[in-house]
């Protein structure tokens, strides 16, 4: 059924694709985190002037396909002569540069939302408690605000790197070999479906699987303090059965 | 401004459509079915439904899409050679409203197994001891009340497969994205014509999001709300 020769023949490629993913998933991640900081409170800031813009941005960007922003920057960028004659031409036209923009701006948009939310939902008392402490502006923000809020929006931020690294197999579509396309170019050589798109498969099962534990285990280490069973003596015997009516 | 390739982008847009509302449906089936069978007593069903959900989440549509599509195609030679048929193309259409309504209907699983579960046990238990039958308390109680819970759910998921329709350009279905590609080619305009395409796909997303909130709001009526109090 499987010909385990072109595995081992091509298990190199995939392995090299692997670090192309990795890479591509890393750069516009912490990209997207450090500019959806700013943004997320400029977001949920009651300054109108501050948030439209940003609602306004994070609404076409979460209105349109990624891979359609995509072919907007790589293919439809060169079109005008002003980018062409810019400085920055010699990047714009780095298939790296493109994906990476895209990406970046798609990650910020989502997460910029979530962060948002996360904000919005901080109890006042929170604040005022720490302002009523002497703390500043800026400290309140550092080390009351912000991680609290982290803590409400880790889990959906698992959630957003997970669709983030599948996001990153659209990049196969403008010539950059990731593990998808490693499995085009495999499939296009020998005709073979489990060893090209299964070996892909496989390989983004187990990213995916890594990444949702490595979550788990980050929100178990900050929200430990809502988990009842770790903070106080488990007097009841833990079940993960769901009670009958939930 | 298009060069007149206006009304053939416009002509993509309904190709997008019908895969988007084609592939609705399927996830729909896929959906109702898989959140069904993880509600169910039979821990094989439980265990088949929980794979399928865990399995399609895990991997990126566009890698399922080929696989249906280049799978789908060796596997329909093999059959046409066993059967002297000939040659068959697989259809791209078919190929890519099956794996989005595949996709999409995990992730409809995970919606309609909460709205169901929303539903007070006691109304399931009184219409059975009405003497109403199991498909009878599905139709009069559980489906009526769960279309209010599924929703919000509901309308994240269409956005999301709506979006997803673009990648149906790349196993070669005619759509809009696809369209674009093609007048990019001819005119050398692709900033213009990719900026239409997702100006149009902007357009559906708002009438979307503007129809499906007033979908809920119809759904919801008479129910009090304890935020108001």
């Amino acid at each position: 059924m499987i010909n385990w020769s072109i595995i081992v023949e091509t298990f190199p490629a995939f392995l090299e694709g692997l670090q192309i993913t990795l890479i591509l998933l890393v750069i516009s991640v912490a990209a997207g985190l450090v500019l959806s900081i700013p943004l997320s409170v400029a977001r949920a800031s009651d300054n109108l002037w501050l948030r439209t813009p940003v609602w306004l941005f994070t609404y076409v960007i979460r209105g349109t396909p990624l891979l359609v922003q995509l072919f907007i920057i790589y293919y439809g960028l060169p079109q005008f002569e002003l980018i062409r004659d810019s400085a920055l031409w010699p990047y714009l036209r780095s298939p790296w540069v493109c994906a990476w923009l895209a990406f970046t701006l798609n990650t910020t948009a989502y997460t910029t939302e979530m962060f948002a939310g996360a904000i919005r939902a901080t109890p006042m008392g929170e604040i005022e408690a720490a302002r009523a402490l002497g703390l500043s502006r800026f400290q309140v923000f550092r080390d009351v605000f912000w991680p609290g809020a982290w803590r409400r929006a880790l889990p959906q931020y698992g959630n957003e790197i997970v669709q983030m690294m599948h996001a990153t197999a659209l990049a196969s579509t403008v010539t950059i070999v990731e593990i998808l396309r490693v499995a085009r170019d495999v499939y296009t050589n020998y005709l073979v479906v489990p060893e090209s798109f299964g070996m892909a498969a496989v390989f983004y099962l187990v990213l995916t699987l890594i990444l949702t534990r490595g979550f788990k285990m980050l929100e178990k280490h900050y929200l430990r303090h809502l988990d009842p069973a770790a903070s106080a003596a488990p007097a009841i015997p833990r079940t993960d059965k769901a009670p009958a009516n939930a | 401004m298009f060069h007149g390739y206006l009304p053939m982008i416009l002509d993509g847009l309904g190709v997008t459509l019908s895969v988007a509302s084609v592939s609705l449906l399927v996830a729909c089936v896929f959906g109702m079915v898989g959140a069904l069978a993880k509600l169910s007593a039979s821990p094989g069903l439980r265990w088949g439904a929980t794979t399928y959900t865990t399995v399609v989440r895990s991997l990126p549509d566009i890698l399922l899409m080929l696989c249906v599509f280049y799978g789908g195609q060796i596997m329909l030679n093999r059959l046409a050679d066993a059967q002297g048929w000939g040659y068959i193309d697989i259809n791209p259409f078919l190929a890519g409203t099956l794996t989005l309504g595949f996709v999409f209907g995990a992730y409809l699983t995970e919606t309609f197994r909460g709205a169901i579960m929303a539903i007070p046990r006691g109304q399931i238990e009184a219409g059975h001891a009405c003497g109403l039958s199991r498909m009878q308390v599905v139709r009069f109680i559980v489906l009526p009340q769960m279309v209010r819970h599924a929703i919000p759910g509901f309308t994240n998921n269409w956005l999301v497969m709506l979006k997803a329709t673009a990648l149906v350009s790349i196993i070669g279905l005619d759509d809009m994205v696809h369209r674009a590609g093609l007048a990019s080619a001819a005119t050398r305009e692709p900033f213009t014509f990719y900026a239409l395409t997702g100006a149009i796909y902007l357009a559906v997303t708002t009438v979307s999001i503007l129809a499906l909130t007033a979908l809920e709001r119809r759904f919801s009526r008479g129910v009090r709300r304890e935020v108001a109090r």
